[in-house]
């Protein structure tokens, strides 16, 4: 099954840490997406990089900003093959923010 | 009898099936019918002498039958090889040849990532044998409900993708905490007095127990409850609470006592420390004549240290004033931040009234009956406000 790990971290926590904790960081996450069950994944800008997008009305509104107003932001999002939710929640559990309080949520991925 | 062959079976007969077709509601669905039809024959051929592996046998076989006619009926008759139904000397197979399964399934219905009230009610279905009807009545909510509880856990189970299997290593302590939560939980249900819940978490408990012979917070947990149980008679006098030092003992049921006792020192043999056996081990102690009441204080404290919780300390303390120091008890129990918690407030009473400081007494006894909402409680509390 494949399923989608999305991460939500509170941004202030890299900023906290020295610059060589935060390059391991960085180099463990890179082994764990350069796995071979690792279908995608993507690092996120910051949050204050986001643009909202409605259509209402044949007209395109756009927000600044995520909606929520809340510490935890969508950081990224890896894809992975995995043979069941115990597998998935065990790669979740290595991915390295998650020792900052970051959240990573499961969703299995509709199949086509 | 039937009734009861059926209930013992169906927790073993449903796991095979799941492990062998891999869906909950086909395994669901064969099962039912390989009931109807033990239900139908039995009567009359009489019950065979593997009634088990009769069932799972039956049931593999219709559902094998099932799945055939609707490739059939799909032109997927060449899809995949479905396994050849057993018909000759159903009546011969061995229950030994049938696995057992039934941990698997507990572990997919404890599932973390199922909501609490979903677990509790797909093992007390799934494992329990229970109906949706009566686990319904039990949970005081409508059937329809119950229902939706249990098919939204299902879909889950199959759209998450959550294993039929026991996990590895790495995450079994807590994923077996997380089942003996949902069979302590079933207990706690049935000993405010709903029903047979109270036995059916016992018979979870017993199974579980055998089935991980190894770990000792499963024989802590069964212990505990046997112990607890085996008291049941004598907690109420009519519709009044009674407290353990003014209960009955000749209705007290004593060789589940023993039982649980025995239980409990397998439990303590496997090197057993956790939170249920201690708790076990409290409640045993509890049974003795006289108590040895700075014994259940000190092992209040151990778990205390262990769950870091404030009841736990207030359980200490009641232990401390039966030890005969309700003073320390009383500067305990003030250290506590539990205002909202009706026992806090009858146990201050309780110690004030000890220490002759009756007007303070009485104003934690009313505090505590503006805390309470069952009548047994309420009337409890009336009664020590009237002693006062």
């Amino acid at each position: 099954m494949q399923y989608a790990l999305m991460i939500y971290a509170d941004p202030a926590y890299a900023e906290a840490l020295p610059d060589e904790e935060r390059e391991a960081v960085r180099a463990e996450f890179a082994t764990l997406v350069d796995d071979v069950q690792c279908v995608a994944s993507a690092q996120l800008q910051p949050a204050e990089t986001a643009t909202c997008v409605r259509v209402a009305g044949g007209r395109t509104l756009m927000t600044d900003g995520p909606f929520a107003d809340t510490k935890e932001v969508l950081g990224g999002i890896c894809l992975f093959e995995a043979a069941n939710l115990d597998e998935a929640i065990e790669l979740a559990t290595r991915i390295p923010v998650t020792r900052f309080g970051a959240v990573v949520e499961i969703r299995p991925v509709v199949t086509r | 009898m039937l009734e009861e062959v059926f209930r013992d079976e169906w927790g073993r007969v449903l796991a095979s099936l799941v492990g062998f077709l891999g869906d909950f509601d086909q395994a669901e669905e064969a099962a039912q019918e390989a009931f109807a039809i033990a239900a139908a024959r039995w009567p009359a051929s009489g019950t065979p002498p593997n009634p088990g592996a009769w069932l799972v046998t039956t049931a593999r076989n219709r559902a094998i039958d099932r799945i055939r006619r609707e490739r059939t009926l799909a032109g997927k008759i060449h899809l995949l090889p479905v396994p050849e139904a057993v018909m000759d000397g159903i009546d011969d197979i061995d229950d030994s040849a049938i696995k057992d399964e039934r941990l698997e399934l507990i572990f997919t219905c404890c599932h973390p990532a199922l909501p609490l009230d979903g677990q509790v009610a797909l093992t007390l279905r799934a494992l329990g044998g229970l109906e949706t009807a009566e686990i319904a009545r039990a949970f005081l909510v409508s059937e329809e409900t119950m229902k939706r509880r249990l098919s939204r856990a299902k879909a889950k189970i199959k759209a998450t993708g959550i294993p039929f299997a026991v996990p590895g290593a790495n995450l079994l302590p807590e994923r077996l905490d997380a089942v003996l939560a949902v069979i302590y939980l079933i207990f706690n249900e049935g000993y405010s007095g709903r029903g047979d819940l109270a036995a059916d978490a016992i018979r979870l408990g017993r199974v579980l127990a055998m089935l991980m012979p190894d770990q000792p917070e499963a024989h802590g947990l069964l212990a505990l409850m046997m112990t607890h149980h085996a008291r049941r008679r004598a907690r109420f006098s009519g519709e009044d609470l009674v407290l353990l030092e003014d209960q009955d003992r000749s209705l007290w049921d004593m060789p589940q006592i023993a039982a649980g006792r025995a239980v409990l020192d397998r439990a303590i043999a496997l090197g057993g420390r956790g939170a249920y056996v201690i708790q076990a081990a409290i409640a045993s102690l509890q049974t003795a004549e006289p108590i040895d009441w700075p014994q259940v204080a000190e092992l209040y404290q151990r778990l205390a240290d262990l769950t870091g919780s404030a009841v736990v300390e207030l359980n200490r303390a009641a232990a401390l004033a039966q030890a005969g120091d309700p003073a320390a008890a009383l500067r305990a129990v003030d250290r506590l931040d539990l205002d909202g918690y009706l026992y806090f407030h009858s146990t201050r009473g309780e110690l004030l009234r000890r220490l002759g400081r009756d007007a303070e007494a009485r104003a934690a006894y009313g505090r505590a009956l503006e805390l309470a909402t069952s009548t047994p409680e309420r009337r409890f509390l009336t009664r020590r406000l009237d002693q006062l």
